[in-house]
């Protein structure tokens, strides 16, 4: 993997996929310092500059990743902005939204100044999002309008659920005072307490307390109840029950703005992959069942879904190799959401290939009010490009995050990536 | 005349051959304890660690001495905090244990899987002697040892299992056990200490004690923790003794023999009434002798000395 300055640069060969129609059109694109200065059929003699052949590979606006986990400031045992960051580029990104369960919390203009500050230089645009309470300790909201203002462009609590529905119903009316939207991570503390995967038959089978569905719905319910209330934006993150995708499918039918979205492990694994008691498969929402994933790609098939995202949550592997009950939750996902999301929604042909990517692409940062790179002359030059049609095998102990803990290590997924280009820089890997 | 596992996890997936071959050693070395001198040289020069990670006495001592009636090199481990709170990891502690060159591990654990995880991180041989609610296959064999005696068979016979099942490894391990056995599994108590999909296992759920006394052919009744009623899971002692205590009036009313099991320790008066405990009808100290020649079968079956035995 290299980062080159996107100075002067000839991309030949490749399709530009448009993500509405699906139309590939064979177009070469010319980069001059950092934007597309011209498109369409080039004549490689007459160009002076870098020419990169990138033939059979596809050409989209950069992918978005709107739920990481960067642990910077604060565990950057675990990972940093920058190696995040790599990450996110291996997986063929260039930007992400990173979580505020950071130590300290972003709860502070500080916190969101130093982040920007970090990954001023990285090719991947960073950025955060808010704690929606002082410490996402539940108690008092943050400073909103001046966190927008510094920078965020969401606010949760990620991790933590704000269990007190008024102050959710205060957060939630002061977060659409500033037009921002909450994403939160539905989950009754009260039910949930304890449990450390799916409640039901293997919960069961393996002697481990269990996260009911009900936990995660209660939540949903009560959070669309309150946007009904207060007007304002909410967006669930990790949706991982067929109640879930019931609830948001009214809430989107009564017109309420609510959205979601759905990471890829919880579409490849279900709670009987754990019978290993295997800790790279322990991520909060857990694991759920069949006919969870069922529903949950119905539920894409039919629009309810809008986003896919990885929740890459780095954890040590010290960390990660104890109990089962000891482990923390969260897994890698910043290389392999591609893949998945190909494998299992492209491949199998429950999604086409430019909707599917029109949810990496184009929602999450409608959902942020980020403006959608546009692959056009005289646009910033923001593309991923990736093979669709290549395969290659995961190995987790390459992996450019700092940690390991990935249930995807050995296995073969779709869609190699060859580089992405932002901020006038090209990444090829 | 080994088993078809190299450790004893639990009793999922132990098939009906496996579990015969220990009750059958099991019996084969029971009357060993009644000799003047209870020892037998099967296991001289084994080395078996007993790593209990929770507060146990019955599960350690039956284990030590059946480890020392086969003349086992035995060491003790016990430690009730938390591996992480210690500052180790468990994977750490067993592989230091392991490098003092050791054969078998008895390990008792507050957490789920953790006989599982032990096997990952070393060559030793692992029996489970309860990890977390998940299993307790030792208990189970020798309660199963102990109706067999009885019974002479297990095949057809109807046992109620009684109390809090959900957060019970001894229900775990014994409806495995019992069901593979061709034994007919009730559970039966409060609604709040049921695990979901427990029925998948084999085992018909009741909410009527009377109705599950008055069906089985024996009661396997579980100690009810305390702290369960100060989490709110059922209202009060008072009202559990009332719905689903085993009383002499009970169990009366059912007018046939019914035998009386316990995995121990007894509240006596919440779970079990005393007179019931201490009746005719009463097996709990036979699974208490059984349980040891149970112990001593498993050890010799998995190190592999079984042919040597005398």
């Amino acid at each position: 993997m290299s980062v080159k300055k996107a100075d002067k640069i000839l991309l030949t060969g490749g399709e530009v996929l448009d993500l509405s129609s699906g139309n590939r059109e064979s177009i070469d694109i010319v980069i001059l310092n950092g934007k597309i200065d011209k498109t369409g059929a080039i004549e490689q003699s007459s160009f002076q500059g870098t020419v990169h052949d990138i033939s059979g590979n596809i050409i989209i606006p950069g992918l978005m990743d709107m739920h990481v986990h960067l642990r910077e400031p604060g565990r950057e045992d675990k990972e940093t902005i920058a190696t995040g960051c790599a990450a996110a580029m291996a997986g063929g990104f260039t930007a992400v939204a990173c979580m505020p369960n950071t130590t300290p919390a972003i709860d502070t203009q500080e916190v969101v100044r130093f982040i920007k500050k970090k990954a001023e230089d990285e090719l991947v645009d960073v950025y955060p999002v808010a704690a929606i309470t002082k410490g996402r300790k539940g108690k008092e909201i943050t400073e909103m309008a001046e966190l927008v203002r510094e920078g965020a462009v969401a606010f949760s609590d990620d991790g933590s659920p704000l269990m007190d529905t008024s102050i959710m119903r205060h957060a939630m009316e002061y977060a659409s005072m500033v037009n921002t939207p909450i994403i939160d991570h539905c989950e009754d503390s009260y039910l949930a307490h304890a449990g450390h995967m799916n409640e039901g038959l293997m919960s069961t089978k393996l002697g481990i307390v269990g996260i009911p569905n009900a936990a995660e719905a209660v939540q949903i319910a009560r959070d669309i109840e309150l946007v009904r209330l207060t007007g304002s934006r909410v967006h669930i993150a990790h949706m991982s029950i067929k109640e879930g995708v019931e609830l948001v499918r009214r809430a989107k039918e009564a017109g309420l703005p609510v959205t979601c979205e759905v990471t890829p492990h919880h579409l490849l694994f279900t709670e009987a992959d754990l019978q290993h008691y295997d800790t790279h498969l322990k991520m909060n929402p857990p694991l759920r069942t069949a006919e969870d994933v069922a529903a949950l790609e119905q539920g894409i098939k039919d629009g309810v879904v809008d986003v896919f995202a990885s929740d890459h949550a780095p954890h040590t592997l010290e960390d990660k190799n104890v109990e089962f009950d000891a482990a923390p939750f969260g897994i890698l996902g910043l290389e392999t959401i591609l893949g998945v999301i190909l494998q299992q929604l492209v491949n199998r042909g429950v999604l086409s290939l430019e909707a599917a990517l029109a949810k990496m692409i184009i929602r999450p940062r409608e959902i942020l009010h980020i403006p959608v790179p546009q692959i056009k002359e005289g646009e910033p030059a923001n593309l991923s490009i990736f093979n669709p049609n290549k395969t290659f095998v995961y190995d987790a102990s390459r992996s450019k995050s700092k940690s390991r803990n990935a249930p995807y290590d050995g296995m073969e997924l779709p869609g190699v990536v060859w580089g992405v280009v932002n901020k006038g820089l090209l990444l090829t890997t | 005349m080994a088993l078809s596992s190299s450790h004893l996890l639990g009793l999922e997936g132990v098939p009906a051959s496996d579990i015969i071959k220990i009750l059958d050693t099991a019996e084969s070395l029971k009357p060993i304890l009644d000799r003047p001198i209870p020892k037998v040289p099967t296991l001289r020069g084994i080395t078996v660690v007993n790593l209990f990670f929770e507060p146990s006495t019955r599960t350690r001592i039956s284990f030590e001495l059946a480890e020392k009636r086969l003349s086992a090199d035995t060491v003790n481990f016990s430690s009730t905090t938390s591996s992480v709170k210690k500052g180790e990891t468990l994977r750490d502690t067993v592989r230091n244990i392991e490098a003092m060159k050791i054969n078998m591990i008895v390990v008792r654990h507050s957490a789920a899987g953790v006989p599982y995880f032990l096997t990952r991180c070393t060559d030793a041989t692992v029996i489970n002697a309860g990890d977390g609610q998940h299993e307790h296959p030792t208990q189970a064999l020798l309660d199963m040892m102990t109706l067999r005696e009885k019974w002479g068979t297990l095949a057809g016979k109807k046992i109620a299992i009684i109390g809090d099942v959900k957060h019970s490894r001894v229900a775990g391990s014994n409806i495995r056990g019992l069901v593979t056995m061709g034994a007919k599994v009730v559970v039966c108590g409060p609604k709040t200490l049921m695990p979901p999909g427990i029925e998948e296992l084999g085992a018909t759920v009741s909410y009527n004690i009377d109705e599950a006394i008055a069906w089985a052919d024996a009661l396997n009744v579980l100690r009810i923790q305390l702290e369960r009623q100060e989490a709110g899971l059922f209202p009060s002692i008072r009202e559990y003794h009332a719905e689903f205590g085993i009383t002499r009036d009970r169990l009366e009313r059912a007018k046939k023999e019914i035998i009386i099991m316990h995995p121990g320790p007894i509240n006596r008066g919440i779970e079990l009434d005393s007179d019931v405990a201490d009746s005719d009808a009463s097996i709990i100290l036979n699974q208490v002798t059984n349980g040891v020649a149970v112990r001593m079968a498993v050890l010799v079956l998995l190190s592999g000395m079984d042919s040597a035995s005398d």
